[in-house]
């Protein structure tokens, strides 16, 4: 076992001395896929307006373990609670943004009709939305700097631009958690830091996130805490205590050189996991990115 | 010329042929247009061709085979999403196999038929203009209440084909949804057999919206395109069938080819004419969707 990974690795951290629920907390928690656990014994807790920097290598987790915070996979054992409520009944106060590959980018929506989603789940079947709705979503664009962009259809967006629209329909619905699944990813580096701007500012108007991502400088820069997953939970703290060569190395394999630089930590050359091959760090446009329809 | 227009509407038949073929080709507009959203054009051509043997068997028994093909086409679009969730199979296999046994049985007990040729032809490619009143009727009252289907759920059908994980996490019942419009593309598809046939009923379901994918951006236009497009493809192609003596299915089918066609060289926004004038190649590029960065 790891030094760094006593205080952490895979023990429950005791509740904030107020006594009121964390945000989100997660006791015990094992998931997976038929009969493969993809997450082994996961604890942690977030705290208001704190943001978590989840990493890992691909088929770490990540995914399955956001998709377990929104009640979309039964746990196999132990719980998420969201402010003390059993999260799977509290789906709607989450917000969540998808991995870019899972979105239909050629479906015939608008920026507008897309923000608008995130306000469905409020209207129960064979209700129509009503004007409060359309406002909570223009409100939501005007936050990602989209209203704009409305009327334009999806396909139409650049990659920074996708993203921000997804961001609008996770917000629509004024969540207390949101869970933003890989939005570094293909980005450049000005829409990077626009969409660093926007987390910066949820952040400070109280809104507690929890995004993966493979970036460690992200992670260092702009999250409270970090959770290392490799498919059991390698570490989670503060960024600078926890993301150390030792930490690093044992979640993404072998061969990761660390450097650290303006107080944040760089990851350099690439883990061995079997995926490794896919390019996740590049700046390259992803305008022409295909878009692979879901089964 | 008004006369040759308003003439054909004097006879009975032609009326009859009118409201089955005009509601069922609306029908397969709308729900047509979720077909080519998610890529389920096999799933409908598979219904239609399997439903030859739930057809087959109500002809052999003396009954209405429209119901045959009612109670086959349901039960075969529930299978074919069930197995291919459950078995993890690939859907079209899924498909493939559902689609070849309903229509190898059929043949078969047709071929026990007495003027086999014949009737299995009326059902093959439709005979909308020997539709009886009880026919139309019955077809009308089956395309709208698919229609008011579709509009009662609108927003979650929108959402799940969009983005099903994202609609599950927002609490829409997506395997319900993901197994309701199997079964609206299986009614819809026997609601338009008496008109196109269980070959040609494809071609209502996924010309007219394919065409009005070219021609309007968002979805409800995209929608009201597609019927646009199929009401007028059905109005021409019976005058066509009447005036040329050409069988009324495939005269509809070809009239909506038609459409698509000039939407694929005319569009405004994506057609073959408009991206020649829009040369040279490069500025091409830069025009097409999603590369603005």
């Amino acid at each position: 076992m790891l030094d760094t990974a006593k205080l952490t690795g895979g023990h429950a951290i005791p509740t904030p001395d107020d006594g009121s629920p964390p945000v989100l907390e997660v006791r015990g928690l094992w998931a997976g896929y038929d009969h493969t656990p993809a997450l082994q014994e996961i604890n942690f807790q977030v705290a208001q307006g704190d943001i978590v920097g989840v990493i890992g290598p691909n088929g770490s987790g990540k995914s399955t373990l956001l998709k377990a915070i929104l009640g979309l996979m039964p746990p196999w054992r132990g719980e998420v609670l969201l402010l003390g409520h059993a999260a799977a009944s509290q789906q709607r106060r989450i917000g969540y943004m998808p991995q870019m590959e899972r979105v239909d980018w050629d479906f015939p929506v608008t920026v507008d009709d897309v923000a608008l989603m995130g306000r469905y789940a409020r209207r129960g079947l064979l209700r129509r939305t009503t004007r409060e709705d359309r406002e909570a979503a223009s409100a939501a664009l005007d936050r990602v700097g989209m209203l704009p962009l409305r009327h334009r259809l999806i396909g139409e967006l650049s990659g920074g631009q996708r993203r921000r629209a997804l961001l609008a329909r996770a917000l629509a619905n004024n969540p207390v958690l949101l869970l933003l699944d890989e939005p570094m990813a293909g980005l450049d580096a000005t829409a990077q830091h626009q969409l660093l701007d926007i987390i910066a500012d949820l952040q400070a108007s109280g809104t507690t996130i929890v995004l993966c991502t493979h970036d460690l400088s992200c992670v260092s820069s702009c999250c409270v805490k970090a959770l290392c997953l490799n498919r059991r939970q390698v570490a989670f703290g503060p960024p600078d205590a926890v993301l150390n060569e030792t930490v690093l190395n044992e979640t993404f394999g072998t061969h990761l050189l660390l450097v650290h630089g303006d107080g944040n930590a760089y990851a350099y050359g690439h883990h061995t996991h079997p995926d490794a091959d896919h390019p996740h760090q590049t700046a390259a446009s992803d305008g022409t990115e295909p878009s692979p329809r879901r089964k | 010329m008004l006369d040759s227009l308003w003439e054909p509407l004097g006879y009975a038949f032609m009326q009859r042929a009118l409201v089955a073929a005009l509601l069922a080709s609306v029908a397969c507009a709308v729900v047509g247009t979720f077909v080519i959203l998610r890529g389920m054009a096999f799933m409908g051509e598979a219904i239609g061709h399997s439903s030859l043997a739930g057809m087959a068997v109500a002809y052999f028994l003396g009954g209405n085979v429209f119901w045959g093909a009612l109670a086959w086409a349901v039960p075969a679009s529930l299978g074919i999403t069930f197995i291919s969730r459950r078995a993890k199979l690939r859907l079209d296999t899924a498909i493939g196999i559902i689609f070849a046994g309903g229509f190898a049985l059929g043949i078969i007990l047709m071929s026990q038929v007495n003027n086999y040729t014949a009737d299995l032809f009326g059902l093959l490619f439709g005979n909308v203009l020997a539709a009886s009143w009880g026919e139309a009727a019955l077809t009308g009252g089956m395309a709208l209440g698919v229609l008011a289907a579709v509009a009662a759920f609108y927003k979650e059908l929108l959402f799940t084909a969009y983005d099903a994980d994202m609609a599950a996490a927002s609490g829409i019942p997506v395997r319900l949804v993901q197994y309701f419009l199997p079964v609206l593309v299986a009614v819809t598809t026997v609601v338009a057999l008496k008109t196109v046939g269980i070959v040609l009923v494809l071609a209502l379901l996924v010309t007219p919206p394919a065409t009005a994918t070219l021609l309007a951006r968002r979805l409800p236009g995209i929608m009201a395109a597609s019927v646009a497009v199929a009401v007028v493809s059905v109005v021409a192609g019976l005058y066509l069938s009447f005036y040329a003596d050409l069988p009324t299915g495939p005269s509809i089918v070809m009239v909506a080819t038609g459409f698509f066609l000039l939407a694929l060289l005319f569009s405004p926004s994506k057609g073959v004419w408009r991206r020649l004038q829009r040369s040279p190649p490069t500025e091409t590029a830069a025009a097409g969707s999603g590369a603005d960065r």
